[in-house]
């Protein structure tokens, strides 16, 4: 694995935005590409534990998506929102967790290119409310709570099975 | 009301207070002696504090005592750290994917 980048994350007390800065050692065109091909995006996504299935994928600027986190267990947790603008710099998209309906979040990620062929990732996402931004960090935590790297080797070997 | 400690630190006053009593325990008189706002405000704000248990009031005589109680605030660092590490794991993943990406493209290059 290459040197590891540091994911940033500001969320100030009293206010209903967050933003998650990270720096990837790769062009930004691959970077978007992992964003908006499914069977990519499948492989990152979900957190650790949990199966991620992509129902719906229409990643072009007025597309919508829809996807579940499965875990073990048999428990669906899912998301959907639509994609207001898909561009290799800019993605801006809606988000609900459909636990918790009617609270909306706008996420907008953009990509940056740096020198050396890296590429910096800004996600700035905005609630309805104090509350509302709280409220799916301290859910995203809970769901985000699990065992260890074990899908992550998993996913390595698989696609180094899959080249040979 | 909500009484936890985000709650407690949505205000600004109540921040500054926190701020105030980390250095030091003092009186609700010797609180609001550093602010210019009211004295019935700065005791609604420690009265909340208190009831999102970061401020500790004990009555000692004639006068009611303040102290801070840091470790709930911890909460906060650690909530947001929690989430950090979610996406932490997603984007290890994602590095790994870009690596084998950037493999693939060197392949193609070199066809």
């Amino acid at each position: 694995m290459s040197s590891k980048n540091k994911t940033i994350v500001t969320a100030e007390p009293g206010k209903q935005e967050l933003f998650i800065i990270r720096e990837f050692d790769a062009p930004r065109e691959l970077v978007f590409k992992a964003h908006i091909d499914p069977k990519l995006y499948v492989q990152w996504l979900g957190p650790h534990g949990y199966e991620m299935v992509l129902e719906i994928f229409e990643p072009v600027s007025g597309g919508k998506y829809r996807y579940i986190h499965k875990n073990k267990d048999g428990q669906e947790f899912g998301f959907h929102g639509t994609f207001h603008e898909m561009s290799e710099g800019v993605m801006i998209q809606t988000f609900e967790f459909e636990g918790y309906p009617g609270h909306v979040s706008l996420d907008c990620m953009t990509l940056e290119e740096l020198p050396g062929n890296r590429t910096r990732a800004t996600i700035h996402s905005v609630f309805q409310s104090v509350s509302d931004r709280d409220g799916i960090i301290q859910n995203g935590m809970e769901r985000g709570v699990s065992d260890g790297y074990d899908k992550l080797d998993k996913i390595i070997a698989s696609m180094i099975s899959e080249k040979e | 009301m909500r009484r936890d400690v985000f709650q407690a630190i949505a205000d600004p006053n109540r921040r500054a207070i926190l701020a105030l009593l980390a250095k030091q325990r003092l009186t609700l008189n010797g609180v609001a002696d550093n602010f210019r706002i009211s004295r019935p405000a700065v005791s609604r704000h420690i009265k909340i504090l208190a009831e999102c248990g970061l401020v500790y009031v004990s009555q000692q005589g004639r006068e009611r005592y303040c102290e801070v109680r840091l470790d709930k605030l911890r909460e906060v660092s650690d909530w947001v750290e929690q989430y950090r590490q979610l996406w932490e794991q997603k984007f290890d993943r994602l590095d790994d994917i870009l690596e084998e990406m950037k493999k693939e493209k060197r392949h193609v290059l070199k066809k």
